[in-house]
């Protein structure tokens, strides 16, 4: 077990210089990436909405629960929705969701070429399929998920004013004094660099786990899993070092 | 032409390949036959560079390819064309987008020029008009013939087929060769096929090989296969008792 984790990111960092090799073609690798940025992106709008909305609704809702009958002001409730959701809960959870999603789609996909031997037939073409087949989904992730975060965060705090204002567990004016109190510009800094390193980190782990798989439709849906449980695990270890890095 | 020298591939302790020495001429249907498990499908995929031997030489005319980087390799493969036993057309791509991706790839030709090639090798291969169509909506014939017309299309020097007949009717094989063998005489190409079709063997192989337990068991034309004495191409050959029957009344 140990051994095959050391052997498998040994490959996975001698291949990134393949990957990250010149493009044959730069035309058609934007018109890759321009389809996989609708793919990633635009495919995956809706879910984050919705689970970005209740993550907002459910932080208001708990936190309110948790301070009631306390000498905290309730104008903190919209402070603290606010600085949750950009640092932690929109990276993080939307990630998580989006490694579910497209990570497994990713794997699959690239799996299911290796497996229909489109790859060998890209390969005697001349084609780099590393490069072509991986960078442009990369690249897409880099650009698009850290989009779909802000999206995220926003819903998010909107989320949170649903379920909490018009319930009438606090005021309009006392959850915006609460989002307009103490804003940290860093904090979105934070934010916008875990969506990065986690972009990168699901994308071409699924990426790798699809590229490499062995076997028939079995293994094709474990090199799935695998990338949706590696890529967890990994983007949880990543959270944890950036919190550490960046905030302590 | 190709030559392969002393090649040899193993899997871990098995060898499968055992030294093979063998030359695929330039302008002749070269054939590489034998049983399943012989080693067909291994000694393509060293041919064509998706394996790479255990030891000895494979030359593209006077290219060591076994010595070549990665670079060197992927630009011997703008020579090369390969029909899959699959066809492994792209299924999100229509048939004119599988045939013109190589070329959106690889060349600078105006839209026209693609447009043009396109229908020139649909043509080629008696495909008109099925340009929009996806994989899944043609046959498996069809999907053979657009899998020759992707792999005609940047006019390689060396076309590799792989079971080019597998899983199609006597007739549609009968179609598919002819195309592959016309294909190589009209342009001067040194095409591989690894087959197991008997009427491949005895329509269209100029340069056979008959691969025996990672061994060359036999080697000759088609004209030579009726008049050899070796078993081994005969029990091969000839197979089946209706096989049998039709030798022993023909010789």
């Amino acid at each position: 077990m140990i051994s095959k984790i050391f052997s498998d990111f040994g490959k996975f960092i001698l291949w990134l210089p393949k990957v990250f090799s010149r493009p044959e073609n730069f035309k058609m690798y934007w018109k890759e990436i321009s389809r996989q940025m609708n793919d990633i992106g635009i495919g995956s709008f809706i879910i984050v909405f919705l689970i970005a909305i209740f993550i907002g609704a459910v932080t208001a809702i708990q936190f309110a629960y948790q301070m009631g009958g306390t000498l905290i002001p309730r104008y903190y409730i919209g402070y603290i929705v606010r600085d949750m959701t950009i640092i932690e809960m929109a990276p993080t959870i939307s990630c998580l969701v989006l490694s579910g999603k497209v990570g497994s789609n990713i794997a699959a996909e690239i799996g299911g070429m290796r497996q229909k031997e489109h790859i060998d037939a890209m390969e005697i073409m001349g084609v780099n399929t590393s490069s072509y087949l991986v960078m442009p989904k990369i690249i897409a992730a880099l650009i698009v998920i850290p989009l779909l975060v802000c999206v995220a965060a926003i819903v998010s705090i909107i989320g949170a004013y649903i379920a909490s204002v018009p319930t009438g567990m606090f005021s309009s004016a006392e959850f915006v004094q609460g989002l307009r109190s103490w804003f940290e510009g860093y904090n979105v800094f934070i934010m916008f660099v875990k969506s990065i390193v986690f972009a990168f980190i699901l994308t071409s782990v699924s990426c790798y786990q699809g590229y490499f798989v062995k076997g028939g439709s079995i293994e094709l849906g474990k090199a799935s899993t695998q990338a949706v449980v590696s890529g967890n695990i990994l983007i949880l270890i990543a959270d944890y070092v950036i919190a550490l890095v960046l905030t302590v | 032409m190709i030559r392969i020298e002393q090649i040899r591939k193993s899997f871990g302790d098995v060898e499968v390949l055992k030294g093979l020495d063998f030359t695929f001429e330039k302008g002749k249907t070269n054939l590489i036959i034998g049983k399943s498990g012989a080693g067909k499908t291994v000694l393509l995929k060293l041919l064509v560079g998706l394996l790479t031997p255990t030891s000895g030489k494979i030359w593209y005319d006077n290219v060591n390819f076994t010595e070549l980087d990665h670079e060197a390799v992927r630009k011997i493969r703008m020579d090369v064309g390969m029909l899959f036993q699959g066809s492994a057309l792209f299924d999100s791509m229509t048939v004119e987008e599988n045939i013109r991706f190589p070329m959106d790839m690889f060349t600078k030709k105006t839209e026209k020029e693609k447009k043009d090639r396109v229908n020139y090798c649909l043509e080629i291969v008696n495909l008109e008009g099925v340009n929009d169509k996806y994989p899944s909506e043609t046959s498996g014939g069809m999907q053979k013939r657009v899998g020759i017309a992707r792999a005609i299309v940047l006019e390689p020097k060396y076309l590799f087929c792989d079971e080019p007949n597998s899983g199609l009717d006597p007739t549609t094989s009968i179609v598919i060769d002819g195309l592959i063998a016309s294909i190589t005489k009209e342009n001067n190409i040194t095409t591989v096929i690894n087959t197991h079709d008997m009427n491949s063997v005895m329509e269209i192989g100029e340069n056979i090989v008959l691969l025996n337990e990672g061994k060359i068991g036999w080697q000759g034309s088609k004209e030579e296969v009726l008049k050899s004495e070796s078993d081994l191409l005969h029990d091969f050959i000839f197979a089946s008792p209706f096989l049998q029957k039709l030798k022993d009344h023909v010789i």
